[in-house]
């Protein structure tokens, strides 16, 4: 398993964030959920100033036998969506921290860092499931 | 592949691996003022011989009247050849294979059956089928909204001729999902849409249209389908696929083509049998394939570099997707495509031209005929494909009682449907000239 990103947020459901200097929030989902979900064939993706509540669903990444929901970790606005997916799925498998990114949030209310991860927190996490 | 039931010892040690004491206990978690533990109104079990028997009997009421109905439902001549084969062994399982790739026959059957329907509909791809062209609406609405994302309408306008039975059935089905369904306005003197009275800027999700439509007109598919994209909606086609052989496939409708084709699919190979079993096809554009309902079975290789088949695109299906699956109450009626399919290969497409060139001829005949008769015009202009709605000078129903006693099955009462005294006939390719021209004189006849 590769090493963590140092300079994100994670959540249980196994999503990463990044705090953007523009006051956006980049998301996708981590190296361990695009292992275990194997080769995506499929990324739905909401629209552009689309609404999302905190833990709604805001994306789904499909596989050859599997499809899983993203959950929109914080509530917000969709600033952005990474169109680069609809053709190029895999790309979330190879780059899950870099140009494998799903959704572009603009935050509608202060993000409680409490609810979220750290990279230790995360490992640990990870840890456990390996157990 | 056999299905073998469970012995006595076999649900035991299931029981005891699982800790249960019953079957029965398996089911506590229902509660028992849900639980139905009698069944009212179904009588004492019958054996064999007595049901042969009953079925022999309501069989033989039936008697063999002439058809002269469509309606949605057409009588065609299948080749014998093609329930031979259906009914061999290894296709005789009327149902979705779940050790699918296990059964590449079946597989391969199935992909066959795809091509030739989306040859026929010039679309792009087309799921393994659906139950029948009424809950295929239903699917095909569903699926226009989840692919026609931007509008939020769930507004679906049905041209005047799609037929009622599938606007009941997709209200059933979709209406409690915040689908609503509305007519557009009809031109009383051809059937089909006013395009005067058309309303722009209602945002609908998509525009339905038949052709030929239920009363048996031609619709202007080019020029509705062009308002329809016009308005933001999706258009979804139903059509007949025998007439298919003859009329504009659904996916060269208009400058873009429909983005869903549906249809019932019993006019290829599968018998009228009193309403059913019958099949949905669907077809779309490969660009909405993601949202497309039901199985669709694909080609490939395996590891050898061998061709092969597997069921594709699965994620979409209930038993990944659960609650968020295209479809939870579609399957594919496997039977049914199979039969259809061996009566296209036995037919070719020239085949099938011919029949609907000789139901159209049929039709021709039946219709001009009828027409020489006092109190008989068309109700509507227009061209008209193997059925035509008819103006009648008194009620309808009295006719067809008297038609029937002359062992005639006249045709469809459209009184309804057209707020009018009207009859929907067809003759399709199984009519002779002499059968037509019996069925002109009983007519007459019953008209005095």
């Amino acid at each position: 398993m590769s090493e963590l990103p140092g300079d994100l947020l994670y959540t249980k459901d196994h999503e990463w964030l990044r705090r953007e200097d523009d006051g956006t929030v980049t998301i996708g989902i981590t190296d361990h959920a695009a292992t275990a979900l194997g080769d995506l064939v499929y990324v739905e993706l909401p629209e552009v100033e689309q609404d999302v509540e905190a833990q709604g669903e805001m994306a789904v990444v499909e596989s050859v036998k599997a499809a899983s929901d993203v959950y929109a970790p914080i509530a917000g606005t969709v600033a952005a969506v990474n169109d680069v997916l609809a053709d190029d799925p895999e790309k979330i498998n190879a780059e899950p921290y870099g140009d494998g990114w799903i959704v572009r949030l603009m935050p509608s209310e202060d993000i409680d860092e409490s609810e979220l991860m750290s990279p230790d927190a995360y490992q640990q996490l990870l840890d456990e499931l390996d157990d | 592949m056999p299905f073998i039931p469970h012995t006595e010892k076999d649900t035991r040690e299931m029981l005891a691996a699982i800790g249960a004491d019953s079957i029965e206990e398996l089911f506590d978690e229902i509660p028992a003022e849900l639980r139905i533990d009698h069944l009212r109104g179904v009588p004492e079990a019958h054996n064999e011989m007595e049901v042969s028997r009953l079925m022999r009997e309501r069989a033989a009421m039936d008697g063999t009247p002439m058809c002269f109905i469509g309606a949605g439902a057409y009588e065609h001549h299948i080749p014998t050849a093609v329930w031979d084969i259906a009914t061999r062994g290894e296709f005789y399982s009327a149902y979705t294979p779940y050790q699918a790739e296990a059964s590449q026959g079946t597989l391969q059957t199935i992909y066959e059956y795809q091509t030739m329907i989306t040859e026929l509909t010039g679309l792009d791809v087309s799921n393994a089928s659906l139950y029948d062209g009424a809950s295929a609406l239903a699917e095909a609405a569903l699926m226009a909204v989840r692919t026609n994302r931007r509008v939020k309408t769930g507004l679906v306008l049905l041209a005047p001729g799609v037929n009622p039975v599938y606007e009941q059935v997709a209200v059933a089905i979709a209406g409690a999902q915040g689908l609503t369904f509305e007519r557009l306005p009809v031109d009383a003197a051809t059937g089909n849409v006013s395009f005067d009275k058309l309303e722009a800027g209602r945002n609908p999700v998509a525009v339905v249209t038949q052709q030929p439509s239920f009363p048996g007109t031609l619709e202007d598919v080019d020029r509705l389908s062009d308002w329809a994209h016009g308005e933001g909606a999706l258009v979804i086609a139903i059509a007949n696929p025998t007439s298919l052989a003859l009329l504009k496939a659904p996916g060269h409708w208009g400058e873009k083509g429909a983005d869903i084709a549906i249809g019932e699919g019993q006019p290829l190979g599968v018998p009228l049998s009193s309403g059913g079993p019958y099949f949905g096809y669907m077809t779309c554009k490969q660009q909405h394939v993601r949202q497309m309902p039901g199985r669709i079975v694909g080609r490939t290789t395996d590891l050898d570099g061998n061709p092969g088949f597997a069921l594709t695109l699965q994620a979409r299906e209930q038993h990944i997707r659960r609650t968020k699956a295209t479809s939870n109450i579609c399957t594919n009626q496997g039977l049914m495509v199979t039969a259809a399919t061996i009566y296209m290969s036995l037919l070719g497409f020239q085949g099938l031209a011919t029949v609907a060139r000789r139901s159209h001829a049929n039709t021709t005949r039946l219709v001009d005929g009828l027409c020489t008769i006092d109190g008989i015009s068309r109700l509507y202009d227009g061209p008209y494909f193997h059925e035509a709605a008819l103006k009648l000078d008194r009620a309808v129903a009295p006719l067809l009682t008297a038609l029937a006693e002359q062992n005639f099955l006249g045709g469809f009462d459209l009184t309804d449907f057209a707020d009018t005294d009207a009859l929907l006939v067809c003759a399709t390719e199984t009519k002779t000239d002499a059968d037509i021209d019996a069925y002109i004189a009983a007519f007459a006849a019953a008209m005095g």
